[in-house]
């Protein structure tokens, strides 16, 4: 059994960070066979989260953000070619060159990328950007050393208001738009959408919630936006933070249960096929997996979170080549985080898995805070901004599924020890799209589709 | 030699920034900034970043697949 799955073929197919870390570990975990990594972009594996901080901020150029190795991973890379599609019974992946490259366990690790400016023609002109790739922030950077006179700024969800931050830092006039009440506000709820907002305003960005941009203005480059409110603004620079689009369209015709929401897999990163048959050489790790989680009711996860793809790459990994009863799960808790406007925020658990929400620590006043999130009872979430050193304490009680509202902090004053409603809207009124998704249990096809109960 | 930070793990104790302050830096109170490419000068200042991390947040390597372009 040990020979078996310790040697073989392994072809992962996207070399970013879920696909690098999970080879790193198929390595550590004794894998001695063969090992292929396919990734459509050219340069090997780089972190993205530096892309709208470092980069933007001109402190690190956009092609220097290339991730370390733990270790030799003696992999064959393909880069700069796509894999097109999966044959399942073949266990071949097809690539965009001609090529298949045969398997006998595979990796998806395909992630997501920018969800664009749906008028395509409005899309293509000079000046409108989107972020996701170290080339576009190449781009995007050279455009905001030029000094445009104003960047707006579409979606205030974390990359919206993270460029909106670098801009202001760098003093270029910022307009955000923002369908929502509030940025942020479909990932942390309405309390701290409010101090985002608040925030933004005090930094100078002129912020407009509840309106959307209609039309992007221009002849050949950019001009400015109509807004639905009837507003208009001049602005050189467009950059369109509307949330991501799974990769997913080169599994089509694959059989497993892929689509807009990700690739459904079990909590050990096996893929689902379109049926809800568990496949035993599919996984499926990192931004482009859903997975039911238990302290979620089970619901199905997708978590746009560097650390979910680093700990999930391990898990697939360890799952791939060791016999089922030592397979482990991927049960750790969403955490995530984010710098903007001169603040550390931080999240673990599941915010808008909640109904209520209450200021543990610190205050909103002073943006020092911990303010924790409950469902029905019980903690299901915290989130920090500069506080981050009290989240372990929470991440706790979190795993707990201790009671809702917490016990107060004994060292620190409240300034509202009162539950209010977390107010998590509706995602269908925001402009992007939420960093965390719970589509509960709705395999992504037609035969599968159970109507969840309005 | 590249640098990545597990910011989820960082606690913002800024020993590294302390230790090797060109290429790690706090931004606000609590938030690292890092350069990803460690500069050959910095690197003996890095490996001390790295072993005196008190949650072991930064992971320093060759930088992946560099062969592989
Ligand atoms: C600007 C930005 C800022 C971020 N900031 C934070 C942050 O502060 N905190 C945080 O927790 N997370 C942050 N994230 C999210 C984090 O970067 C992602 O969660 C992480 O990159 C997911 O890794 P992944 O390997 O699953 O997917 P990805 O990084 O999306 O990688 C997928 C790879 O697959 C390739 N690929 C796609 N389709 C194919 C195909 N058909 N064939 C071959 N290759 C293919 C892609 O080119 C890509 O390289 C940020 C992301 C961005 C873009
Ligand atoms: S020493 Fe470690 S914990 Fe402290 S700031 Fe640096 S990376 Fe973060």
């Amino acid at each position: 059994m040990r020979g078996e799955v310790r040697d073989g073929r392994i072809v992962i197919v996207g070399a970013s960070l879920a696909g690098l870390r999970a080879a790193e570990t198929l390595r550590e975990k004794g894998f001695t066979g063969s090992l292929t990594l396919v990734g459509e972009e050219p340069q090997p594996p780089y972190d993205r989260p530096p892309l709208s901080k470092q980069v933007l901020l001109g402190r690190v150029p956009a092609d220097r953000t290339g991730l370390p190795r733990r270790r030799d991973v003696e992999a064959q890379w393909r880069l700069g070619v796509r894999a097109t599609g999966l044959d399942p019974i073949g266990k071949r992946v097809l690539l965009a060159d001609g090529e298949e490259v045969p398997f006998d366990r595979l990796l998806i690790a395909t992630g997501t990328r920018a969800r664009p400016w749906p008028n395509p023609a409005e899309a293509a002109l000079d000046g409108v950007f989107t972020l996701r790739t170290s080339d576009e922030a190449r781009r995007l950077a050279e455009r905001l050393d030029a000094g445009p006179r104003r960047v707006l700024v579409i979606g205030a969800g974390f990359t919206g208001s993270e460029i909106a931050s670098a801009c202001r830092e760098r003093g270029l006039a910022v307009t955000v738009a923002e369908r929502g009440p509030a940025p942020l506000v479909g990932a942390l709820g309405g309390t701290l959408g409010a101090l985002a907002a608040k925030l933004q305003r005090a930094h100078g960005v002129d912020l407009r919630c509840g309106v959307t941009v209609t039309a992007l203005e221009g002849d050949g480059r950019l001009t400015g936006a109509q807004f639905s409110d009837g507003t208009h603004i001049d602005a050189d620079v467009a950059v369109v933070a509307l949330g991501a689009i799974r990769n997913t369209e080169w599994l089509a015709e694959s059989g497993l249960a892929a689509g807009p929401r990700g690739v459904t897999c079990d909590a050990g990163c096996r893929a689902f096929d379109m049926y809800g048959i568990v496949t035993d050489d599919v996984f499926a790790a990192g931004d482009i997996a859903r997975f039911p989680h238990p302290l979620f009711e089970y619901q199905l996860l997708s978590l746009e979170h560097w650390g979910n793809a680093v700990a999930q790459a391990e898990v697939a990994a360890h799952n791939m080549v060791n016999p089922g009863p030592r397979r482990l799960p991927h049960l750790t808790v969403p955490a995530f985080w984010s710098s903007q406007f001169g603040l550390n925020i931080k999240s673990v658990g599941v915010p808008t898995f909640s109904d209520q929400v209450v200021i543990a620590q610190g205050s909103l006043k002073d943006a020092r805070l911990v303010a924790v999130y409950g469902y029905r009872g019980r903690v299901t979430a915290a989130v920090s901004v500069n506080q981050a050193r009290s989240l372990a304490y929470y991440q706790r009680l979190i795993e707990t599924a201790a009671p809702f509202p917490p016990a107060p902090g004994a060292a620190d004053q409240i300034e509202s020890p009162v539950p209010v409603p977390s107010d998590v809207p509706d995602p269908k009124l925001l402009s992007h799209g939420p960093t965390v998704a719970l589509t509960g249990h709705m395999p992504d096809r037609r035969l599968t589709v159970v109507q969840p109960a309005r | 030699m590249n640098v990545v930070v597990d910011l989820n793990r960082c606690q913002g104790y800024a020993q590294c920034a302390f230790l090797a302050p060109e290429v790690f830096t706090m931004h606000g109170e609590e938030a690292l900034l890092y350069h990803p490419v460690v500069p050959d000068g910095q690197l003996e200042r890095v490996r001390r970043a790295v072993a005196a991390c008190p949650v072991q947040a930064i992971l320093m390597g060759e930088e992946a697949g560099a062969g592989a372009r």
